[in-house]
């Protein structure tokens, strides 16, 4: 039996501070939709992502009303399409087309995978797939991609790089009448993971079985509300206990969701992405619970101190709760999509150089930051570059996700609707780096001893 | 298996009654109910068994539900596995 202490507690938990299974993600292999005849290869992966996950949205929605907590969105994420464009060759939009179309008929809000890993170089393919992103994502609505330019073991693409600023440009344009949303559905990666619930990076990767279930879950208001509760002069080392405490809560509740969804959908459970994933919504920040550790305003000095303590406690938490852990796990800190963030950045407490020094020890990295639309395509990849770096040599995941708003005036917020939020535009930096950017070449991977 | 159906709202005459009606309906056997009204505030935790269920579990939350919008009553039915995930190592 249970006390009636507990049992309010997660009522609370639930109907209060917001806290939800962001995601439960089903990863689906097209290894076998391969063949070269790019209209039959289409057809194939229609009717194997409709067959494994016609159901996802059903048993979600169950699993939600029995266990009485919200599972906000159902996703699938597939094998980087890269591999089967390689194989058709073809217009790479065909296959965006056809995701989007399955997607939009089994009901799912995300479907992951338009993606190209090409961190030590570009396999056939993968070219061809980078250049028709700005289209794809211009027209479909629930595709979301991702490249991986980067990874600590073979060091940084800068020719994908320089490429990746570009393609980021031409994204926001050419969606410039619908928020610049284009780019908000791309992500450039540094170490992507392979098991990623998350969008827009989520992809399968070719290491992982042929369908699993992975699961997100969120919760930053259960931690704020958990650690508003300790007193204001309780050390460090008790906040960061009841981070510990109440991320494990948090997690159990992912691995109840993500075991039995593999259940009931009869795929095996892949894992669950430890995160704090924050929505727009008043009490759902991420920033919040930074201001709640002790600082004035999310952005200040600090800032990074108290971001590496809730990182490390989530972590320590969820994996004790969790028979697999993976993905991104960590605390989330995209600006738009963060009451607390979009506060921050509007006051001016909060700026793109310290977002940077966030991200070397949190979850991801820039993520959907609003900068100027006359930001040039060099700007954006070398800061790409930058959080590249950061990834490579701390051997950690960074991305990029940047909308720069084209067509809009610096005082302008671009309002992208639903999880994905609102932000104001930022400033960045125009000094121009086009001389390395232009460099192109491998960056060489780096040395892994002699750490200081 | 269990569940737990909690009940918060402005106390009136008969909420207990009209849970357990509905409880006995549908086949759910109540095992334990703890009630207590603070400031004109009833608070109910009742734990029911629902093997024997005459309707599925998520149907059965549909109906305690809509009696707690129709009694104007705050009405939770959860699966006790949740509980026992979060609280229990």
């Amino acid at each position: 039996m249970y006390n009636k202490r507990e049992i309010l507690e997660t009522i609370q938990m639930i109907k209060e501070q917001n806290l939800d299974v962001r995601t439960i993600t089903m990863g689906i292999s097209l290894i076998d939709c391969m063949d070269t005849d790019i209209y039959k290869s289409c057809e194939k992966v229609y009717n194997k992502i409709y067959r494994c996950a016609k159901d996802l949205v059903k048993v979600g929605n169950d699993i939600s009303k029995k266990y009485g907590i919200p599972i906000v969105n159902k996703r699938v994420a597939v094998t980087p399409i890269s591999m089967l464009v390689g194989v058709s060759g073809g217009d790479p939009v065909l296959y965006a087309k056809t995701l989007d179309k399955v997607a939009n008929d089994i009901g799912i809000d995300f479907i992951g995978g338009f993606s190209a890993l090409v961190q030590k170089g570009f396999a056939p393919g993968d070219k061809e797939l980078i250049n028709s992103i700005p289209v794809a994502l211009s027209v479909t609505s629930k595709l979301c991609s991702s490249v991986n330019i980067g990874s600590t073991r073979a060091g940084i693409n800068l020719d994908a790089v320089k490429l990746m600023g570009e393609k980021i440009i031409e994204a926001a344009t050419l969606t410039k009448d619908d928020n610049c949303s284009g780019a908000a559905k791309l992500v450039v990666f540094c170490n992507a993971v392979e098991d990623n619930p998350f969008m827009a990076g989520a992809f399968h990767g070719v290491g992982e079985a042929d369908c699993v279930i992975n699961v997100g879950v969120s919760g930053p208001g259960v931690v704020r509300s958990a650690i508003s509760r300790l007193s204001k002069d309780a050390s460090i080392a008790e906040v960061a206990e009841m981070i510990k405490k109440t991320a494990f809560k948090v997690t159990r509740m992912g691995q109840l969701v993500g075991v039995e969804a593999s259940k009931m959908l009869g795929v095996p459970f892949g894992i669950v992405d430890l995160s704090l994933a924050p929505t727009p919504a008043i009490g759902d920040s991420v920033a919040h619970i930074l201001e709640e550790m002790g600082l004035e305003q999310c952005g200040g000095c600090g800032t990074t101190a108290c971001l590496a303590i809730l990182n490390d406690a989530v972590k320590k938490g969820g994996v004790m709760a969790s028979s697999r852990v993976g993905g991104l796990s960590g605390a989330f800190i995209p600006v738009s999509e963060d009451a607390g963030m979009i506060a921050a950045a509007k006051s001016g407490a909060l700026k793109l150089e310290k977002l940077e020094a966030m991200t070397a020890v949190c979850s991801v990295g820039l993520d959907m930051i609003v900068v100027p639309g006359d930001t040039s395509a060099k700007v954006l990849s070398a800061l790409i570059a930058d959080e590249a770096a950061i990834g490579m040599i701390n051997s950690k995941t960074t991305a990029v996700r940047v909308i720069p708003a084209i067509g809009k005036k610096d005082t302008d917020v671009l309002n992208f609707g639903g999880l994905l939020g609102y932000a104001p535009i930022m400033s960045i930096s125009k000094v121009k780096p086009d001389i390395f950017i232009d460099r192109g070449g491998q960056v060489p991977s780096p040395l892994n001893s002699l750490k200081n | 298996m269990n569940a737990i159906l909690s009940v918060v709202g402005k106390d009136t005459v008969g909420i207990l009654a009209s849970v357990s009606v509905k409880c006995a309906e549908y086949n759910a056997n109540v095992i334990d109910v703890s009630q207590t009204v603070i400031n004109e505030y009833f608070a109910m935790f009742m734990f029911i068994n629902i093997d024997n269920l005459s309707i599925e579990f998520n149907d059965f939350v549909d109906v305690l539900v809509n009696l707690g919008k129709e009694k104007n009553l705050e009405i939770h039915v959860m699966h006790e596995e949740i509980f026992n995930m979060m609280h229990k190592i």
